[in-house]
């Protein structure tokens, strides 16, 4: 497929966006050799794209949307009714395929690339159901693709981390993130998973999890060591406890202070921890009825720390599916919503849960929560902090939404014009009216490019340095002549329908329709271990036979198994 | 032949294929000459033909869709969504009717002199489907998978309907002369279903609220059901349905606060429940 791809490319005269190069807004070229990007080809030779009074930015980083695996297909078997209002027909290029919150694969390739989209990151992957994940990512076109495991209740770990023993923790995490070809460590509910086993969940950071010795607290510290151990590309990934509960932001802080003395790794630098979907954890209040944004104290606390970096994980309000591995967070949604609803435990590993949600913007707590994930990145200083944005696809709202997201983040009077019709009451429990910040067009491709990149550890994604991956979004907008925060619907129709979209050097999408539909690569970590851990992974082999109905040999991805894998070497600082 | 108006559709020959055909009512024909009619567009199976290429069209509309009267003569068994979205209007179909007749419809009257497909009404929000032969299942319905179901309008069916009759139905009426299948009034949320024949069984599962009134026999009421009285009358609009009926509240599984109405005379093996009074 990718013979067909011209060369050489040249993006004359766009006005360009690069913030990890420090470019903001300035009338330059972009050349492209051989999908990545060069200083220079002779324009004889290249295919010329003319982006004069249009607008050129790194395609977009999305760090957390849940797009591939059995519990986003569980998702689509749930809810027929979210295909039939939402059907592409096919086209000379593209496939068929329905979905509005729980699109089909080859859509949701389609639709981020035809918003500028070209990185996705599907977070929550229960490393048993890898190859599940691994098939639909593969089915997944043009953007390229990681995918989390989800570690932080795994029974092995815990085991290992409650004797103390990080290192032999680190050599299981790195041949876990081998064996279902994952990229980074996430975290979900620690603790509370396990919990929700026998019916419970955990309250605070210190509780401790039945027959298993260890709090949270434990959990999160020692992953992550273990992730500073193997100089991951990536920080931890948190899904905090008692998320989606009123007065949960407490946690929150104390689950970002408990890494604060943790050092990063080499691409990570001082970050130790990424705290995802930020918006659902920062409720204050006592209930349902007390409930209030508690957006501000963790603002606060990401401006006076450098260790944390946070995603917002929007609410638009409209009709979702939620679907999360937090098991007994997804029970409490279905009792609150008497909705259908699916729970799952896998196994040694985790649990995860589905539910269809509508968010109502006369709905108080819904009010509030579209009002927090704004909040969280207004009050952020520092856009490479976060908070990027995400809406927890399909948690807060469907990934189609993020032009509404960076036209609200743009525009006051867009704010406005939304608190005008949420719920009266909610908002005297929100600080969003009294925020006048407009962002950028350089802080949002901070927020959607360089910094999820940045957080990710990838060299040659979110910039349009030499070297990187030409991977580009080009939006039909002159932000030299628009005004964002007057016009913000352009803006969102611009992000909503990219003018041209280039994957690895190759048009894929133009004036938002896609062109060509070449197969995108999945990024997976593979760690150097010193020779002593075969030994130690090995040993838990008997454990493994009692506690798995998969056998120990055939658990790990076969070699062949991924279509376009791309293999990022670390180096673990174990001991030999 | 029924009394007749100015549009009539006759296929040219029998339809082997399903055809997707929601131009087929009057907000649609109104204002249109007999050729106009000819050439709006239909899915037969996966392809795009013109409505002339498959029926016969006799006649001009009127051009207002009130005024107006389909009438479809023939073999229609093949032909979903007739009727999809309709404001006013009527539509006569004078043999029998596929899937999907009226789905989301407004306003109108439909008429069925033979029977009806499956998902008869889903999604209504108003008007008239009178069905004088039996009807499939899911009559009133909501779309699979959804909770919005009917919300408003009257289906009357003179024959028999299958299963999950007024599936999430959440206003207007269904009167059913004939007997249902299993499921009738399933996750019922308002509105009111009489059946004037027997039922299948398991009448109310997971219902909210409403009212499902059962003249005949039903083999048994579901475990989540509890009676409350004996009425002499029901209410069904504004007719008086004479019982006398046991009444139960229901379904107490998902908190709901329906009410089933179940023959006395016709269900003496229900008589235990007499105990619980």
């Amino acid at each position: 497929m990718a013979e067909k791809a011209p060369r050489a490319l040249l993006i004359k005269n766009g006005i360009v966006f690069d913030p990890l190069n420090g470019i903001d807004g300035e009338r330059m070229d972009i050349a492209v050799l051989n999908g990545r990007i060069v200083e220079d080809v002779p324009e004889k030779e290249a295919y010329v794209i003319d982006a004069s009074g249009m607008m050129v930015m790194p395609g977009g980083v999305d760090i957390h949307a849940h797009i591939a695996g059995s519990e986003v297909n569980a998702g689509r078997l749930l809810r027929p009714e979210d295909h039939f209002k939402d059907v592409e027909p096919k086209t000379a290029t593209a496939r068929s395929g329905v979905g509005h919150s729980v699109p089909s694969t080859w859509t949701t390739g389609y639709r981020y690339a035809r918003m500028g989209w070209t990185w996705v990151s599907n977070p929550s992957m229960p490393p048993l159901e890898a190859r599940h994940t691994h098939e639909e990512l593969d089915d997944t076109p043009i953007i390229d693709k990681a995918t989390y495991p989800l570690l932080g209740d795994c029974w092995f770990v815990m085991e290992f981390l409650a004797a103390g023993m990080i290192e032999e923790c680190a050599a299981y995490v790195a041949w876990m993130l081998w064996a279902t070809k994952g990229y980074a460590v996430k975290l979900v509910n620690p603790g509370g998973l396990e919990c929700w086993g026998f019916g419970g969940n955990v309250k605070s950071i210190d509780d401790v999890v039945p027959y298993f010795n260890i709090t949270p607290r434990e959990i999160i510290r020692g992953l992550a060591k273990v992730n500073h151990l193997l100089d991951l590309p990536h920080t931890i990934h948190i899904h905090t406890n008692r998320l989606g509960q009123p007065g949960n932001w407490e946690i929150t802080v104390r689950t970002m202070d408990c890494v604060r003395d943790i050092p990063g790794t080499s691409s990570t630098g001082k970050r130790s921890i990424h705290v995802t979907h930020v918006q659902f954890s920062a409720f204050g209040g006592d209930d349902w009825a007390s409930m209030c944004s508690m957006a501000a104290p963790i603002a606060r606390y990401v401006n006076m720390h450098d260790h944390v970096t946070i995603d917002m994980g929007a609410v638009v309000p409209g009709d979702t599916t939620t679907m999360t591995a937090d098991g007994p967070f997804q029970y409490g949604l279905y009792e609150l919503t008497g909705n259908k609803w699916i729970n799952h435990d896998v196994e040694t590993e985790t649990s995860s849960g589905i539910v269809p949600y509508h968010y109502r913007r006369k709905s108080l707590v819904n009010a509030v929560q579209w009002a927090i994930g704004l909040e969280l990145a207004l009050l952020i200083k520092d856009p490479w902090k976060g908070a990027f944005v995400t809406t927890d696809h399909p948690n807060g709202a469907p990934f189609t939404t993020y032009p509404r997201v960076i036209e609200w983040l743009m525009s006051v009077k867009a704010r406005e014009k939304t608190l005008k019709r949420v719920n009266k009451r909610a908002i005297r429990r929100m600080v969003l009216p009294s925020i006048d910040r407009e962002m950028t067009f350089y802080e949002i491709a901070i927020l959607t490019r360089a910094g999820p990149a940045k957080a990710l550890g990838l060299e040659n994604k979110g910039h349009l340095g030499v070297g990187a991956d030409a991977d580009i979004a080009i939006y039909a907008i002159d932000p030299d002549r628009i005004d964002p925060g007057r016009d913000h619907r352009a803006v969102r129709r611009a992000f909503e329908r990219a003018a041209w979209t280039i994957k690895e050097g190759r048009v894929v999408v133009k004036d938002g329709q896609v062109v060509s539909s070449p197969r995108g690569r999945t990024f997976w970590v593979h760690v150097e271990l010193p020779d002593w851990t075969e030994e130690a992974i090995r040993s838990i082999g008997d454990a493994w036979t009692e506690r798995y109905t998969v056998s120990f040999e055939n658990y790990p991805i076969p070699k062949h198994y991924l279509a376009r894998p791309y293999k990022v070497v670390r180096k673990a600082r174990l001991e030999a | 032949m029924a009394v007749c108006a100015e549009v009539v559709l006759k296929p040219k020959k029998a339809l082997r294929v399903p055809v997707y055909a929601p131009c087929i009512r009057p907000d649609d024909f109104a204002g249109l000459s007999e050729a106009e009619i000819g050439s709006l567009e239909v899915l037969k199976g996966n392809r795009k033909v013109r409505l002339a290429e498959l029926f016969e069209v006799k006649g001009d509309a009127a051009s207002k869709p009130e005024e107006l009267t389909i009438c479809l003569s023939g073999d229609f068994g093949k032909v979903r969504q007739v009727g999809f979205e309709m404001t006013s209007g009527r539509v006569v179909v004078e043999g029998d009717i596929g899937l999907l007749a009226g789905e989301h419809m407004r306003g109108g009257t439909i008429e069925i002199h033979g029977s009806a497909g499956s998902w008869l009404g889903s999604r209504m929000l108003g008007g008239t489907i009178i069905v004088h032969g039996s009807a499939g299942d899911y009559v009133g319905s909501s779309y699979r998978g959804a909770a919005d179901g009917m919300r408003g309008g009257t289906i009357i069916i003179e024959g028999d309907v299958g299963s999950e009759l007024g599936n999430h139905m959440r206003g207007g009426t269904i009167e059913v002369k004939g007997s249902v299948g299993l499921f009738p009034g399933i996750h019922l949320h308002d509105g009111a279903i009489l059946i004037r024949g027997d039922c299948e069984g398991r009448p109310g599962a997971f219902m909210m609220g409403g009212k499902i009134i059962i003249c005949g026999h039903v083999p048994s009421v579901l475990p989540g059901f509890s009676i409350i009285r004996i009425s002499k009358s029901v209410k069904f609009g504004k007719e008086k349905i004479e019982g006398p009926f046991y009444t139960f509240v229901g379904d107490l599984t998902e908190g709901g606060g329906g009410r089933l109405h179940v023959s006395k005379e016709r269900n003496s093996h229900l008589s235990h429940y007499e105990s619980y009074l």
